[in-house]
């Protein structure tokens, strides 16, 4: 076997991504290039040279704040915005040669997304609008009223087929965009700051209501949030963007404990660590130390082991896998100068 | 008195020259004008004969070569000769005209029935009383034939202007190209005079029912388009993606995203069409239109006031019934069912119409009176009502006799005189001079091109007449509509009440304001300026309104925080902050003057109207077009100046 088959093959794979609005883009873009610098007059660079790949099944968060480009980017992936240089690979296919009719087979196969205001047809029932992409692909209507039943009651809107989107709440109305964005199937699953207009505590209700779809579907997902906690409560890894420009890309514990720049250092300084790191992160090499005792599940957090790590006693600590294997070691006063705050 | 202050320190700004200059040079113009014995040289006094440019001559052989050698006559006729075929049906059906299909006409009880069934439809059960109610109205008053005639050409007009502005406003978003060519078309079309668009429709068509179909589809699509492309640019970017997302092709786009979505404004547009059809169907009586607009004409230039107000109940009926069922129909929100009931129990009305309608065809063959209500048989009020006015007229006429005594004799004629003496040299340029204080030296070039482009058409004289009928009337209507505004907007149900009565008085056909000045002032200038007032006071009115309302609370309650009297409060607070909005309806308030004095002139003018109607009556078309254009020039010269003023305003944050 060769390496290039045990290697999985990125969904999605971009190479230096430039996004750059304006009246003459490629002659903003020629002198940005030249001139790392460079702020040409009337033009905003909202995607600047970003590469990245996202594995199949894995969960990438896009994590900025407002003006970072992080909703242009996911409009580039999906093609609703043309890039202006670089290259997308949707499964090793270059998403900018495709013809109209060829972009549109492909939303119709292969992707869903999900919009922070919903966009929700206003004259289209619940039923209809998760129904509106099987329309457009033409699927007989007996068959699409079917499904699209089927992904109301998922998403916990069984009863409410024939409401019109206003007479909703925001919370209801998103699920009927998650239920929409799911019909076809797709394989990528864009979510653009989809809980960004609920209140906390609706919030709150869809992010465990997402983790458990999350958990069902096995997708490829690009998420998009400017809640820094959001972004280490969901994600598998998170691309963190400034002025177009992707500043990390790292797992939660990584970003955590080595941030790349200054600006990440700034987002993790406020955060509570002990919610955020995994023992697994956290630990160690083996490295010859000696292996007594119980093993701490790695995939758990260190408040989740607080009390155990309080009581134990050993100055090392062995960490297992899901497995039972031992990954690593654990030295407890570091853990536990992390879950008392006191870590510098 | 400290933002007084502050003006008063601040240093002139260098673009304020120029215009002062201007100004300085108009003036003294006007001096030498009074001051030197010989007085001006007669071409700084009006413009050369030799000068006047012939338009009216290059339009007329345009349209002759149009007319006659590009055979476009055949192509109007024959279209003619559809929308003709189409008028006989919907006249056979509301009327009985003898024609096929040969099945009307309809008894009155079901067009009754079905009004009131789409108003409960629509809107509740007091929109279905209010439509119910004006057609048992119009039955039993006997106008029953008036009233479908107009309202047969409507049913045909209002389908195809809402057809064609779709499309155009459709190509207008679609292509930059299409929306830069329509726009100024647009801007110039909504300023033309009613009677412009008449005397081509003549030319091509001759008079009668379908010429004013013709007319009143030409004349009520610009709305529509400009709905229909402002409804499409609205529509959230959001859904367009989620639509997008989903696969839609851009037809698929266009068709089930976009159109859906902008549903509320395109009915808006809707609105507007029907009710421009409806002020264009009454004013078509001038080219040979049957039906209520004609009547009312007759009976007002025969001084039948007892009559003419029936007409015009009926007409203001008609109208906001229309205005009110086409709202509604925009403002309707799909409600959902709840799951499992049967079609009776979902489509009520539905129901209960099909058996009301055929119970009253039934009834209407048994009683012939709820099939037709003969002329004899039917209801007047005339009677009471021309008792009525001649003892209110009684009352009133030592007063009217003397407010036409005195403002004839001290302010018309005077203005008048003052307005024509004036050296149409020092006009242009005070007029130029106003457009670059507000908008430097391009407003002035644009001011100039439109007040020029008048002087150049040789009618400098019957335009000033025009200017100081508008500028009078508005002149009236501020001193009545802002205070008015003002003390409405003091509380919020007497605001809302005030808007509701203008909102009523805005969907009446202009036609209508006559009834009443005619009635108190006879057929004179002061009966003009009257019916001007009252239309043009309304939008001044409703703008000072939703100005002052529009005032951010936050400003307000700093405002009382800092310890401002109420008197303070408005002036140096809410209506400097209210200035832009209120601008607005100065502006729109010209535009609705321009139109009333030209419509007002068969009541007898020495305007641009008068001439307008002796072009119609002859079909004239170079000239008709020419003197439409004038009026149109001057409101777009007015829109131009207040538009800019008002977006300087915005900009200054107010003041």
């Amino acid at each position: 076997m060769t390496d290039a088959i045990q290697t999985p093959v990125p969904v999605i794979s971009c190479r230096n991504v430039w996004k750059v609005f304006g009246p003459r883009p490629e002659v903003a873009l020629a002198a940005m290039k030249a001139d790392r610098d460079a702020r040409p007059e009337g033009h905003v660079t909202a995607v600047r040279d970003v590469s990245l790949d996202i594995m199949p099944g894995e969960m990438l968060v896009v994590m900025g704040l407002s003006g970072s480009g992080k909703s242009t980017l996911v409009r580039c992936l999906s093609r609703l915005n043309e890039i202006t240089a670089g290259e997308i690979l949707i499964e090793g296919q270059d998403i900018g040669r495709l013809n109209e009719a060829g972009l549109i087979e492909l939303r119709r196969r292969k992707m869903g997304m999900v919009f922070q205001s919903f966009g929700l047809l206003p004259n289209r029932n619940a039923l209809e609008n998760v129904a509106f992409p099987l329309e457009m692909r033409g699927q007989p209507r007996a068959a699409r009223i079917e499904r699209a039943r089927e992904m109301l009651a998922l998403v916990g809107l069984k009863g409410r087929e024939s409401y019109f989107p206003r007479e909703l709440s925001g919370g209801q109305q998103q699920r009927i965009g998650i239920a929409r964005s799911l019909a076809v199937e797709p394989d990528i699953w864009f979510l653009d700051e989809p809980f960004s207009a609920l209140d906390p505590l609706i919030r709150r209700e869809m992010q465990d209501e997402f983790l458990r779809l999350k958990g069902m579907l096995k997708k490829t997902i690009i998420f998009i949030t400017h809640d820094f906690d959001e972004a280490l409560r969901l994600a598998d890894r998170i691309a963190i963007m400034k002025d177009g420009r992707v500043e990390q890309i790292d797992t939660p514990d990584r970003i955590v404990l080595q941030p790349a720049t200054d600006y990440v250092a700034r987002f993790t300084a406020e955060i509570d660590r002990a919610r955020v790191l995994h023992v697994a992160g956290l630990a160690g090499p083996v490295a010859g130390r000696a292996i007594d005792g119980p093993a701490l599940p790695g995939g758990q957090t260190l408040r989740d082991l607080a009390r155990r790590l309080v009581n134990d006693s050993r100055d090392w600590i062995p960490v297992a896998d899901g497995t039972g294997r031992i990954t690593g070691m654990l030295e407890r006063a570091r853990a536990l100068d992390i879950l008392l705050g006191d870590a510098a | 008195m400290s933002m007084v202050d502050r003006i008063d320190l601040t240093p002139p700004s260098p673009r304020l020259n120029a215009p002062i200059l201007m100004l300085g040079l108009a003036a003294l113009l006007i001096l030498g004008r009074a001051w030197l014995p010989e007085g001006l040289p007669a071409g700084l006094m009006r413009l050369p004969e030799a000068l006047v440019v012939p338009f009216a001559d290059w339009i007329n052989a345009a349209f002759a070569f149009l007319r006659d050698d590009l055979g476009l006559m055949e192509v109007t006729r024959a279209f003619a000769a559809m929308l003709e075929w189409l008028l006989d049906v919907t006249a056979n059906i509301l009327y009985g005209k003898n024609r096929w299909p040969r099945l009307g006409p309809l008894p009155w009880s079901v067009v009754a029935i079905s009004m009131a069934a789409l108003g409960w439809w629509l809107g509740g059960w007091r929109l279905a009383v209010l439509a119910g109610g004006t057609f048992v109205w119009i039955a039993v008053m006997g106008q029953w034939q008036w009233a479908m005639e107009t309202l047969s050409v409507i049913v045909v007009a209002a389908p195809f202007s809402v057809f064609a502005g779709l499309i155009l406003g459709i190509a207008a978003w679609r292509w930059k190209g299409v929306q830069r060519i329509l726009n100024p078309i647009l801007n110039v079309a909504q300023s033309l005079p009613h009677f412009a668009y008449m005397i081509p429709v003549v030319v091509f068509i001759g008079v009668g029912p379908k010429a004013g179909a013709i007319v009143t589809i030409i004349f009520s699509v610009p709305p529509m388009i400009r709905m229909t492309e402002l409804g499409l640019r609205k529509v959230p970017e959001e859904v367009v993606e989620a639509g997008r997302m989903g696969g839609a092709t851009p037809w698929q786009l266009l068709t089930r995203v976009r159109l859906p979505t902008a549903r509320g404004d395109i009915l808006i547009g809707v609105n507007q069409v029907i009710m421009q059809c409806l002020a264009m169907v009454v004013l078509a009586s001038f080219i040979g239109m049957p039906g209520l607009g004609q009547k009312l004409l007759q009976l007002l230039q025969a001084l039948k006031i007892g009559l003419s107000v029936e007409i015009g109940i009926t007409i203001v009926l008609i109208a906001v019934v229309l205005d009110r069922l086409s709202r509604a129909w925009a403002k309707r929100q799909p409600l959902h069912h709840a799951l499992g009931l049967s079609w009776a129990r979902r489509h009520p009305v539905l129901l209960i119409w099909a058996v009301a309608v055929v119970l009253a065809f039934a009834l209407s063959q048994l009683f012939p009176l709820l099939a037709q209500v003969p002329r004899r048989e039917a209801l007047s009020i005339a009677a009471p009502v021309d008792m009525l006015v001649d003892w209110l007229i009684r009352l009133v006429d030592p007063v009217t006799t003397w407010l036409r005594w005195f403002l004839i004799t001290w302010v018309l004629i005077p203005l008048r005189d003052a307005i024509l003496w004036l050296p149409f040299s020092a006009v242009l340029i005070a007029v130029a001079a106003a457009g670059w204080a507000v908008g430097g030296w391009r407003s002035a070039l644009v001011m100039l091109g439109f007040i020029g482009a008048i002087a150049l058409s040789g009618w400098w004289d019957r335009a000033m007449i025009t200017v100081y009928m508008v500028g009078f009337s508005v002149f009236l209507a501020a001193l009545i509509g802002f205070p008015l505004g003002i003390w409405a907007a003091g509380s919020e149900t007497r605001a809302n009440r005030m808007l509701l009565i203008c909102d009523s008085l805005q969907t009446f056909p202009s036609f209508i304001y006559l009834i009443p000045v005619v009635m108190l002032f006879g057929v004179n200038d002061v009966a003009v300026v009257m019916a001007v007032v009252t239309f043009a006071a309304v939008p001044l009115v409703r703008y000072t309104i939703e100005g002052l309302r529009g005032v951010a609370p936050e400003l307000i309650e700093a405002a009382h925080m800092s310890g401002t009297t109420r008197r303070q409060m408005l002036w140096h607070v809410q209506l400097p902050m209210a200035a832009p909005v209120m601008l607005v309806g100065v502006n729109q308030s010209v535009m609705f003057s321009l139109f009333m004095v030209i419509i007002a002139a068969f009541i007898g003018t020495q305007d641009l109207g008068q001439e307008l109607q002796r072009a119609l009556s002859v079909s004239d078309v170079g000239k008709g077009l020419v003197l439409g254009l004038a009026v149109a020039f001057m409101g777009l010269a007015v829109d131009h100046l207040l538009r800019q003023m008002s977006e300087r305003m915005r900009q200054g944050g107010g003041a």
